[in-house]
Order: C-alpha cells, then sequence, then structure tokens
C-alpha cells in the first residue's frame, strides 16, 4: 500500500496536516511565523505530514512583483510531505535494535516499545523526516496510518485532501494514475513534470511517490544521483581502518623491536668490547 | 555536489566524549599489546599501564552511550531484540557491531586489567587468572584483545561515514582517521603515566617514535578525508569560525610529537603528549560539528 502525492494539483489547505495531527494526536510546535505561507518548517516528530510552499516568485528590493506566470502556475509550488516508506529504508537499515520494521502493508513502522531513542535512524534517513521526541524519549515519524489500515479504513491525510492530491491505494493503481497524470500534464506543455520514486531508481521504489512540476531538489529531495543508501561506506570504511590498522603495526614493530634489536645490538658490542 | 536534505542526528558532547574515550581505550590496548609482543622486559610497566589505562577509559564508554540514548534503560535493546525475540545483530550497521565489540572488548579489557594489576602485585586476588594467560594463552588473549581495540578505536568513524548526513557520509576515511589518531592519543596517555626513573624513560622514547608514526599517518589521512570532503561540494562545512579554531588544535596535536624531537626545537615530551591529546580531542569535535553546526 501506499501514496501518491500529486503536488500538480496541490492548493497548500493543511488539512492533512490538520488530519494527520488529529488523529494520530500530536500536539504540534509552538506557533513559529517564517517568512513565508510554510509555518510548519519540516517534517519532525510532531509533524508527520508537511505542506511545503516553495516560492519561486521574483524579488526586487523587498518588491514583490506579481508572479510571472511560468508554464501555468510554477511560480509557487506546494507539496505535502510525508515519509516515503522507501522500499530499501535507510532507517530500516541501520537501526540497531530492529524498532524500525517493515509491516504486512509494506510499509515503515518504528515500533515505540522498542526503540530506544539512539537516533541512528535519523542519521541515515535522507528525507530528513524522522524526529527525535523529547517527551517519549524515542524517534517518531508517519506510521502511514498504520492502526487505520487495521481497519481498512484510509489514512487521514488521503480521506482530508480535498483535491485528491493525495492518493491512497495499491501501488499498482497508483502507479498506473501517475503515468497518466503525467502523460496529460506533459501534453499539456508541463515538460519539466515528472515522478519521484515511482520506479527503483530512488531507494528501490518509494511507496510515497510524487509527481512533481520541477526537479526534485527544488523540493528538497534528493537526485536520484544522490540517493544512496547509508551502507555504501561500509566496506570502504573499514577498508581503510583495516589499512590504517596494518601501517599502525608496522609503526608500533619499527618503534618497539626495531629499538629493541638496536639495544641488543649495542649490548653485545658492549660485552665485545669488555672482552 | 551531493545533496543533503537530512535532519541531524544531535549526536553531540556526550557523544564526542564517548568517541574520545573510545579511540583511547581501544588505542591503549593496542599499545600495551603490542609493548608486550614486540617491546623489551623493560617495557613491561608501560604495558600494564597500557592495560590499566584501557579499561578505565572503557569504563566510561557504556555511560556516555547510556546518557545519550532517549530511553537510557532501553540500552539492553541494542543487543536483544525485544520486538522479534532473540538476539539483535546486525552486520552491515555499524552501531549494532560496536554495541557486540564493545561488549566483548570490555571482557578481553576487565581480564587484562585484572592480569595487569596481579602482575604488578597489586591485586593477589587474580593471581591464578594471571597463571592461567601467561604464555601461548596470555598471547592469545592479548592478540585478540588487540583486534578489538583496534576495532573500537576506529568503528566510531565507521558509524558516521554509514548515514546520509553531509560531510560524514561524503568520506570513507573516518575510520582509518579515528583509528590513527585514538592510537596517538592512546601514546600520549601512556608518556604522560610514565616515570621517569623507573625504566619508564626508555620505554617512553620508544612510545614518542611511535607516536610520530601515528600521526603522519593521521595527517596523511586528514589531508585525504578533506580532498573526499570537498570532492562532495561539502568543504564549507569543515571551515565555520569554530571549527577552523579547532582545525588549528588538531594541527598543533599532530605537529607536537613531531616538533618536540626535532633539533630546531626541543621541548618537554608531557607538553607534546598533553597537546596531542587535546589535537585528538578537537578532531573529533570538527568531525561530530561539521555535520551539526
Amino acid at each position: 500500500m501506499g501514496f501518491f502525492t500529486d503536488t500538480s494539483i496541490c492548493i497548500g489547505c493543511k488539512a492533512c496536516e490538520v488530519a494527520c495531527k488529529e488523529w494520530n494526536q500530536l500536539e504540534g510546535n509552538p506557533p513559529e511565523f517564517r517568512d513565508s505561507f510554510d509555518n510548519t518548517g519540516q517534517l519532525d516528530a510532531q509533524n508527520w505530514r508537511h505542506v511545503q510552499f516553495i516560492e519561486q516568485v521574483p524579488d526586487n528590493n523587498g518588491v514583490v512583483f506579481q508572479p510571472t506566470p511560468i508554464a501555468g502556475g510554477q511560480a509557487w509550488l506546494m507539496m505535502s510531505d510525508v515519509c516515503k516508506h522507501c522500499q530499501n529504508a535507510s532507517c530500516l537499515e541501520v537501526c540497531p535494535t530492529n524498532a524500525i520494521v517493515r509491516t504486512e502493508f509494506d510499509t515503515v513502522f518504528i515500533q515505540q516499545d522498542v526503540c530506544n531513542g539512539c537516533r541512528n535512524c535519523i542519521s541515515a534517513c535522507p528525507y530528513g523526516v524522522i524526529g527525535f521526541n523529547e517527551k517519549t524519549g524515542t524517534v517518531h515519524k508517519c506510521t502511514l496510518c498504520y492502526d487505520r489500515l487495521q481497519l481498512n479504513k484510509m489514512p487521514a491525510c488521503a480521506q482530508a485532501c480535498p483535491t485528491e492530491s493525495i492518493r491512497f491505494g495499491y501501488l499498482d493503481d497508483l502507479q498506473k494514475a501517475a503515468d497518466a497524470r503525467l502523460a496529460a500534464l506533459q501534453k499539456s506543455g508541463f515538460a519539466k513534470a515528472q515522478l519521484y520514486g515511482r520506479d527503483a531508481s530512488v531507494y528501490g521504489g518509494l511507496n510515497a511517490f510524487f509527481l512533481l512540476m520541477d526537479k526534485p531538489e527544488a523540493y528538497n529531495l534528493p537526485s536520484k544521483e544522490s540517493a544512496k543508501l547509508p551502507d555504501r561506506n561500509n566496506t570502504a570504511g573499514y577498508a581503510a581502518g583495516v589499512l590504517t590498522a596494518a601501517a599502525a603495526l608496522v609503526a608500533g614493530v619499527f618503534s618497539f623491536r626495531g629499538r629493541r634489536m638496536a639495544q641488543r645490538e649495542a649490548g653485545t658490542e658492549a660485552a665485545g668490547n669488555d672482552q | 555536489m551531493i545533496d543533503h536534505f537530512v535532519r541531524a542526528p544531535a549526536w553531540e558532547w556526550w557523544i564526542l566524549l564517548y568517541f574520545f574515550c573510545a579511540g583511547i581505550a581501544g588505542g591503549a590496548y593496542a599499545l600495551g599489546a603490542m609493548l608486550r609482543f614486540w617491546g623489551s622486559p623493560r617495557d613491561e610497566g608501560i604495558a600494564r599501564a597500557a592495560f590499566i589505562t584501557s579499561f578505565i577509559a572503557l569504563i566510561f564508554c557504556p555511560i556516555f552511550l547510556t546518557v545519550d540514548l532517549g530511553q537510557p534503560i532501553r540500552f539492553w535493546h541494542m543487543l536483544f531484540d525485544t520486538g522479534a525475540g532473540g538476539l539483535v545483530f546486525k552486520f552491515w550497521s555499524p552501531m549494532s557491531i560496536g554495541s557486540w565489540a564493545l561488549l566483548l572488548f570490555g571482557l578481553f579489557s576487565f581480564v587484562s586489567f585484572l592480569v595487569a594489576l596481579a602482575s604488578g602485585g597489586q591485586l593477589r586476588a587474580a593471581d591464578p587468572l594471571a597463571r592461567w594467560l601467561r604464555g601461548r594463552a596470555g598471547d592469545v588473549w592479548t592478540a585478540i584483545g588487540m583486534i578489538l581495540g583496534l576495532f573500537i578505536a576506529g568503528y566510531t568513524g565507521v558509524l558516521l561515514s554509514v548515514s546520509n548526513q553531509p560531510v560524514w557520509s561524503d568520506t570513507w576515511m573516518l575510520g582509518g582517521l579515528f583509528l590513527a589518531s585514538g592510537l596517538s592519543g592512546a601514546a600520549a596517555v601512556l608518556i604522560l603515566l610514565a616515570r621517569r626513573g623507573r625504566g619508564d624513560t626508555d620505554t617512553a622514547v620508544a612510545l614518542s617514535d611511535a607516536d610520530r608514526w601515528f600521526v603522519i599517518i593521521e595527517a596523511v589521512l586528514i589531508v585525504l578525508f578533506v580532498v573526499t570532503v570537498a570532492a562532495a561540494g561539502w568543504l564549507a562545512s569543515l571551515l565555520g569560525p569554530v571549527l577552523l579554531l579547532l582545525w588549528l588544535l588538531v594541527i598543533v596535536g599532530i605537529a607536537a610529537p613531531i616538533v618536540s624531537h626535532s633539533r630546531r626545537m626541543t621541548f618537554e615530551p608531557r607538553v607534546a603528549a598533553a597537546l596531542t591529546l587535546l589535537g585528538v580531542l578537537a578532531l573529533r569535535a570538527v568531525v561530530i560539528f561539521s555535520a551539526q553546526l
């Protein structure tokens, strides 16, 4: 199961954020006013859905001009961001306690009674999704409404979305819908429109994938080239350690054994001189 | 340039202290083993001090790690899978391997600590253990402990690299770098512990020789670290004002053991050792905070 988020029809109403907080009983962070309509800021332990407002409006000495229509309203991008429930999930890979598991719905879930708050998953998540909750001492993120799925209910955010920008369902169905929508947009002249995470090119495929109106980096998503698993550095990292250890042992032999041999030779010479 | 849109894990002061103590604990054990294998009988005093230092430094490691957890009481979840049951061991996760390695190294370090005390006549109760670990059995024990010690000193760097954080994941030099730096720091501690007039002076000179090699290796790895991070486009993260000050300490710490024995500038080896220790701490601080400032 998964999400298909079509950013081309997101209107930034934040109904998804509210529904998510309501259902999951998230307190939310203290209000913070930023230089944007985006006053949520980021995904974290209290925000499992985050509507990004990416403003590409020309600005000149503080005087904001009317946005120039760029290929049908691309001057202001909006995207309801969420945990991607990656097929090859970095967080699940590094979690040392097995607190992060893949569920029967093929989603990525953090078991709160197992997590010990080491925060290794935060270090590994390439999307900055997971947040640490000081009150619980554990990490949190979108569960894809695991409890609702068990009751055959749709995740709260998808149910609340008024434009069906967030769609929930079986991945096969969502992928077909996404392909059709992309084709329609491209036919209408939206050359930059693209799917992100629809295929295996990003972390083996994302169970929450997106239709974007610009390159992924514009939405704070790593490009396909940058989307790599943490274990890419395992072999080389340990190899560098082994080579260093070997060099250090050679240094030890030179410094300690070499000196002992020199002392022995000096002792032998001294004994020879005495004779 | 490699994109990173991540959140910092907030691994800060406790982790810095853990990385420092792990480097000293692992490095000291390895140096004790080297002195025992390749040194002369006169080095035995410092070798014993190395094993004692290793264990004392190691005591702090699980404490710092546990305090840093969000749920410290669940520290044992690192070893036991409380969800599915049984032991949890993920060889591809450095934190998982590190947890087991710390436990195993703790055993080796503790036993070597007891043997070192018994050999020095400070703990008679451990005499049977010391007798049992004499000869070949002791060599095997020390060799395994040395491998574990080298691992403990270096794996912390690999742990940082196996992530998606800027700087940390843009290089694979950190394991080697932390190992070389840990050995250098441990040599510095042992030089500081060496007592004049008890035959230790000669060992301290040998340790200074070894330390010069370690800092040379460390310097090479630092260059490779900076080059790899620069190639990924994140050099600026290493050059903040506070970090530049820390880099200065790192450079002084590396230069001190080399300069202390040069013909032009000779100064007290203990001063050089103290500066080296400061550099070891500064290096870890640079690496840890470069991705999180």
